[in-house]
């Protein structure tokens, strides 16, 4: 049960680094770190039912993570190649 | 926890975890911070394979710190360092708003588990058929069997995430060029010009004891020329001054004079 202590406790980290940090990549680095939480907290149920379809689960968010980093840091590129910042406040070009 | 050595090797990795992952919220640098996320990576492969789950902690491992994590400090390199690593906020009150969000999520959550009643019989149960599915048709066999029995309509649909992933980075960092590549023989022509900088850019300082690129050079009146060092030293906040420098060289040409005085 404890690993589920640590899975809240690294997901509320990254929480908190999504809402104060301002450098997208590190965002971004917080939002990997919530996945990781939540896949730790899967493989521990998997454990604990003995069952192996929560270590599926976590496979699949992995893959889909990855496919997320891609395209994620592909979007910070441009944006940072067209706006020469990696700042999420810089990003405000369809602000009114 | 099933066994002390298990236990032992939670209780020493946990705490240094959180600290890893405190370092991505609170690190200056960026790339202190994808460090630091790395670690924490590294020590959930190592949890994966404590808790039975010896493939998912192997590609843990070999996917996340060793493929996303890489890709991620390629993308500092590219990017660079700006502004946005510095840590004041521009919301008003948007710091202590996110803390108190993130507190009451975190204290919901625990009170969550707390409440949740766990049957230690059943999850010894539990435990002991994960052990002997590794046992018997063993941890990889029993994964495989599920991806490519019950989900393989999700692995399928999965393949089509990544192209589609794959194709999609391709497009947003493919870059068309608009304007034709100014050659070194066109730059020098547009300098000669221009009449500035007809000689080039100056190089950086040469003192009596320092000729580092982090030095500016000294104008004829004496005045460091901030033209001398690399705009990216001047981002990262690392260039030196050249004062104590110039004292130095003066103390010394002093003493040259007083020895030819002798």
């Amino acid at each position: 049960m404890y690993y589920v202590y640590l899975s809240v406790i690294l997901f509320s980290i990254g929480t908190a680094t999504v809402l104060t940090r301002r450098n997208a990549i590190i965002v971004f680095m917080g939002v990997e770190l919530m996945l990781n939480a939540t896949n730790l907290s899967l493989v521990t149920f998997s454990r604990m039912h003995g069952a192996l379809d929560g270590q599926v689960m976590a496979l699949f968010v992995m893959v889909v993570a990855a496919a997320e980093v891609v395209v994620g840091l592909a979007i910070i590129m441009a944006t940072s190649r067209a706006r020469r910042s990696a700042s999420v406040d810089d990003a405000n070009l369809l602000k009114l | 926890m099933t066994s002390s050595s298990e236990a032992f090797g939670f209780w020493t990795l946990a705490p240094i975890a959180v600290i890893a992952a405190l370092g991505l919220l609170f690190a200056r640098k960026a790339v202190h911070a994808a460090l630091g996320v790395v670690l924490v990576m590294v020590i959930l492969g190592i949890f994966y394979i404590m808790q039975n789950a010896d493939f998912l902690g192997v590609v843990q491992i070999f996917v996340y710190t060793g493929a996303v994590m890489m890709l991620f400090l390629f993308v500092l390199m590219l990017v660079g360092v700006d502004s946005s690593d510095s840590v004041v906020e521009t919301i008003k009150g948007q710091r202590w708003a996110s803390l108190l969000l993130v507190v009451g999520l975190a204290g919901l959550l625990f009170f969550t588990i707390g409440a949740t009643v766990v049957d230690e019989k059943t999850v010894q149960a539990g435990i002991d058929k994960t052990v002997a599915t590794n046992a018997d048709p063993g941890n990889i066999t029993g994964v495989a069997e599920l991806i490519f029995g019950q989900y393989v309509w999700i692995f399928e649909v999965t393949s089509a995430l990544l192209i589609t992933a794959a194709l999609g980075a391709m497009v947003l960092a493919h870059r068309e060029r608009l304007t034709p590549r100014i050659t070194q023989a066109e730059w020098a022509a547009k300098r000669v010009r221009d009449n500035r900088d007809v000689a080039g850019l100056p190089a950086p300082g040469v003192y009596a004891r320092h000729n580092a690129v982090d030095t500016p050079a000294l104008l004829p009146d004496g005045t460091p020329s901030s033209k001398s060092v690399s705009r990216v030293l001047v981002a990262r906040d690392q260039v030196a001054t050249a004062d104590s420098l110039r004292d130095v060289e003066r103390h010394l040409e002093r003493e040259i004079e007083e020895g030819g005085a002798k």
